[in-house]
């Protein structure tokens, strides 16, 4: 760290306050990334395992050609959503983490209520319109709750939305093994596929899906929203101080409900088109980590809907990579988790470095008694 | 420790001199060659604005910064201090303004597990014994049995210096502490201290800027000014004038706002009958009725804790009323954002980094908490427009003095004066008609102090109804058109400020 230190700063140098603060914001999280991949690569030559190769597989696998790089896209499309479904409700203050059930819980919603729209035959783009709306809508009520309980009830929001995320999963598998259950589906099961005729296809000319487009374009409204919009001034008001938002009138509750319901759409968006897209009905794959791995991205993208995109695409890659890494170096799926594991603890852990790398303040500050 | 030794036998008290500290953060030269001397058995005011370097100097002193140059000498020897412990071991103690106990334990489990040396394992009747043995030595008690969190401030504050006492640290550093207590409790304690030191029992040096008890317990002061040495003395023969010479120099304060005389009583602000809960259910203010004139300051002075915070946060909006009514004009007021704007309410709250700020928003947004969402700032009530937030801090940067590098610093790099003056620009630069003030100089230096009050007093003058709630005495007899006492959740007392003194109001805030 030593070439950050004051010393390389000259004293009458008056830099762009804002720059500055962009460059740190994005030269920690890199700087994080790169520490847990040396870290990573320790834990590859413990196992005998040679970091080098892993790494040029994953790279191969995520962005070698222009099929890895669809499928990275085609992989980053939930984390997207997911990711967003955790930086919104941050912005105001709040850890919630449940973007995992309201996934499921939205691609269920839309699942279920696409039986009766296929049974009736409705025409397809309806349905589609039908579906994302129930999913968001399910979704959004379920962090929306969390986030109710919060403010009005006073419950920890990070454990009752891990809590109720399991009751998501709980509620799915009701359904799903009961009254909602495909009779056909004998090994897995899984409501009523939704039919080819209602899967939503790909981009045109590529294998991306939809769900990318719609990922990128919300990640892309909310940035707006929240750097724009009076809504996401006084969502970042009340995030960076509830008590001085309070102060000014605003209607702190309903800020934080419905930030969190914007989160739980977003999340009951990407049920929608794992649905909708991948799997064509709602069963168990639906729980695929995608609300956990989100939470990361949230995390290295710093809360910003923009840079969700790309932090997105590089853990989409990395997912992509997985199969390929699995095939060809003999190693069990679950090594992608440590590594995603090891970069959660190394950004949460590097945290810490903002404000302190003097080279990124506009002036080294004394201090004060 | 050994606590059956006697404590406080006369002449165990140790002088202690520090030479030439120097101190150095960044580019911020905190202390810059500071010698004090400090004889054994005498109660030394350290005096100094806010910034002045008074707590670096202790902290340099308790080990907590490592001086980058100068020596401390305990009874003529020097002794090389680089962490608390070392102090401790050393017999040197601090008392910070902030309380170092734990809440829920008692007074007495307090006092042991202070020890570094407490067993793993208590044996409570062993330690029980040698407590009230100690105790019996001590000139003021504190209940022993008692939780912690029952205690007043001014007995946590006595059990404060009993600890120190209780592991024999004769030298006691004392970070202003009577800013906590009654007048009452606060001569009372100090009286006992001056007391133990005039009988060479412990040697105290008090970091103060309250010149009435410095002129009424310390035997000596030190000032210190911008890091520097200004001066020294016998606090006994040396005037207020001289010590606050030192301590301000030459700086230039702005004049201080003339309290105009009118004729308005016109009824502004009416509390009528307020009730507000703490979280268990209990009232934390009960029946609070005040009213406001167009044109007045009305000062609620009491100690601190007896509901006033909860009062502000209730007219805030932070606090929920359980029942009662705020008026305004002889309207309902309830605390949302349109009535704010529609009843021209506005607030100074304590400590506005905490209650007034997002400390890692920028300047520019802090200032615009107020009209981010009208124009010019925001066009169809919803879209923001960054040009316009930015013209108006910066116009308001000026005209306030705030010092920053930018306006696009988070707010929560300015200095505690520079805060303040950031949240006075957002408050008071339109049309103020009701003024909420909470303790708006608490930790400011001299010039923003005589700043912000004149700025109180001009709104005031320009026909505010300003309700000042302040723990600082003189703040509130300097400002108030009429002085309220609050005690144990309402207010005990009301009278016009010429009709009352110091010692009434003290009388009333003791709840006598």
């Amino acid at each position: 760290m030593s070439a950050e230190t004051a010393g390389s700063v000259p004293a009458t140098r008056t830099p762009n306050v804002r720059t500055l603060k962009f460059a740190e914001s994005i030269f920690v999280p890199v700087f994080a990334l790169f520490g847990s991949f040396l870290i990573f690569s320790l834990f590859l030559l413990v196992i005998g395992k040679s970091p080098i190769d892993f790494f040029t597989l994953v790279w191969t696998g995520g962005f070698g050609s222009s099929f890895s790089i669809q499928q990275s896209l085609q992989r980053s499309a939930p984390l997207i959503l997911t990711a967003l479904a955790f930086a919104i409700p941050a912005r105001i203050g709040l850890t919630m983490i449940g973007a995992e059930g309201a996934l499921v819980l939205g691609g269920f919603a839309a699942a279920a209520v696409a039986i009766p729209l296929v049974t009736g035959g409705a025409a397809a783009p309806i349905a589609w319109l039908i579906m994302a709306i129930t999913a968001m809508a399910a979704g959004g009520l379920w962090i929306g709750l969390a986030g109710w309980l919060r403010h009005y009830r006073g419950v920890n929001e990070t454990i009752s939305s891990l809590l109720l995320s399991y009751i998501a999963i709980a509620i799915m598998n009701f359904f799903v093994e009961g009254a909602l259950r495909d009779p056909a589906s004998a090994n897995k099961p899984s409501t009523m596929p939704i039919g080819d005729a209602y899967r939503i296809g790909s981009i045109p000319g590529t294998d991306v899906h939809w769900g990318f487009a719609a990922g990128v374009a919300l990640a892309i409204i909310l940035f707006i929203l929240m750097s724009r919009t009076t809504f996401g001034f006084a969502a970042r008001m009340t995030g960076g101080n509830v008590r001085a938002a309070k102060a000014q009138g605003l209607p702190v509750g309903f800020l934080m409900v419905a930030c969190c319901a914007i989160a739980g759409c977003c999340a009951g968006l990407a049920g929608f088109f794992e649905v909708a897209v991948i799997h064509g009905q709602a069963n168990a794959s639906l729980v695929a980590g995608y609300g956990f791995t989100g939470i990361l991205v949230a995390f290295l993208a710093r809360h910003n809907p923009l840079m969700i995109v790309p932090v997105a695409i590089i853990f989409g890659a990395i997912a992509a990579a997985g199969g390929l890494v699995q095939r060809r170096m003999g190693m069990p799926d679950a090594t992608v988790l440590v590594l995603q594991g090891i970069i959660f603890v190394v950004l949460l852990a590097s945290e810490t470095l903002y404000g302190r790398l003097k080279f990124f303040q506009p002036e080294a500050r004394g201090d004060r008694t | 420790m050994n606590a059956a030794a006697p404590i406080l036998a006369t002449g165990r008290a140790p002088s202690l001199k520090a030479v030439g500290m120097t101190k150095i953060f960044g580019p911020l030269v905190a202390l810059d060659d500071v010698s004090i001397d400090i004889p054994a058995g005498s109660f030394h005011a350290l005096l100094g604005e806010n910034g002045a370097g008074k707590s670096t100097l202790v902290k340099s002193i308790m080990g907590f910064y490592s001086a980058d140059k100068g020596q401390v000498l305990l009874d003529g020897k020097e002794v090389s201090i680089r962490s608390p412990r070392d102090a401790r071991a050393h017999g040197i103690g601090m008392v910070y303004q902030q309380f170092t106990l734990v809440p829920c334990l008692t007074a007495a489990e307090n006092l042991v597990i202070s020890r570094a040396d407490a067993p793993a394992v208590m044996d409570w009747k062993k330690e029980k014994k040698a407590l009230d043995a100690f105790m019996e030595q001590m000139p003021f008690r504190v209940p022993l049995d008692a939780q912690v969190s029952s205690l007043s401030a001014g007995e946590k504050q006595k059990l404060e210096i009993l600890k120190l006492l209780y592991l024999d640290q004769r030298f006691m550093i004392l970070d202003e502490p009577t800013s906590v207590l009654t007048p009452g409790e606060a001569d009372e304690m100090l009286g006992l201290l001056g007391d133990m030191a005039a009988r060479k029992e412990i040697t105290v040096l008090m970091i103060s800027h309250k010149f009435r008890e410095v002129k009424a317990f310390c035997d000596g002061f030190t000032v210190l000014r911008r890091g520097r040495f200004t001066g020294s003395g016998d606090a006994q023969s040396a005037t207020i004038a001289e010590m606050s010479q030192m301590m301000i120099g030459d700086t230039e304060l702005r004049e201080r706002a003339t309290r105009r005389v009118h004729n308005e009583n016109r009824e502004v602000l009416e509390l009528a009958g307020l009730f507000a809960e703490d979280v268990d259910g209990a009232n934390v203010i009960e029946a609070v009725n005040l009213k406001v004139n167009a044109g007045e300051i009305v000062g609620i002075a009491g100690v601190s804790g007896n509901g006033q915070s909860a009062l502000v946060e209730a007219l805030a909006g932070q606090r929920p009323l359980s029942d009662g009514a705020i008026r305004i004009h002889g309207q309902n007021f309830f605390p949302r954002r349109a009535a704010f704007d529609k009843f021209k309410v506005f607030g100074l709250p304590e400590e506005p980094l905490k209650n007034a700020t997002a400390p890692k928003m920028s300047v520019a947004e802090n200032i615009a908490f107020r009209g981010f969402d009208k124009p010019p700032v925001a066009r169809f009530g919803w879209w923001m427009s960054p040009g316009p937030m930015r013209k108006k801090a910066e116009e308001l940067i000026a005209r306030y003095r705030v010092k920053t590098t930018s306006p696009d610093a988070p707010i929560e790099t300015l200095s505690g004066g520079n805060v303040q003056r950031a949240v006075l620009a957002r408050e008071l630069s339109g049309d103020v008609d009701v003024l909420i003030v909470a303790n708006p100089c608490f930790g400011l230096d001299f010039a923003s102090v005589s700043e912000i009050r004149s700025q109180i007093m001009e709104q005031r003058n320009r026909g505010a109804a300003v309700l000042l709630v302040s723990e600082d005495l003189d703040e509130i007899l300097e400002l108030s058109d009429r002085v309220a006492v609050m005690s144990g959740g309402t207010i005990t007392y009301v009278s016009k400020i010429e009709d009352t003194d110091r010692n009434t109001i003290g009388q009333h805030m003791a709840g006598h």
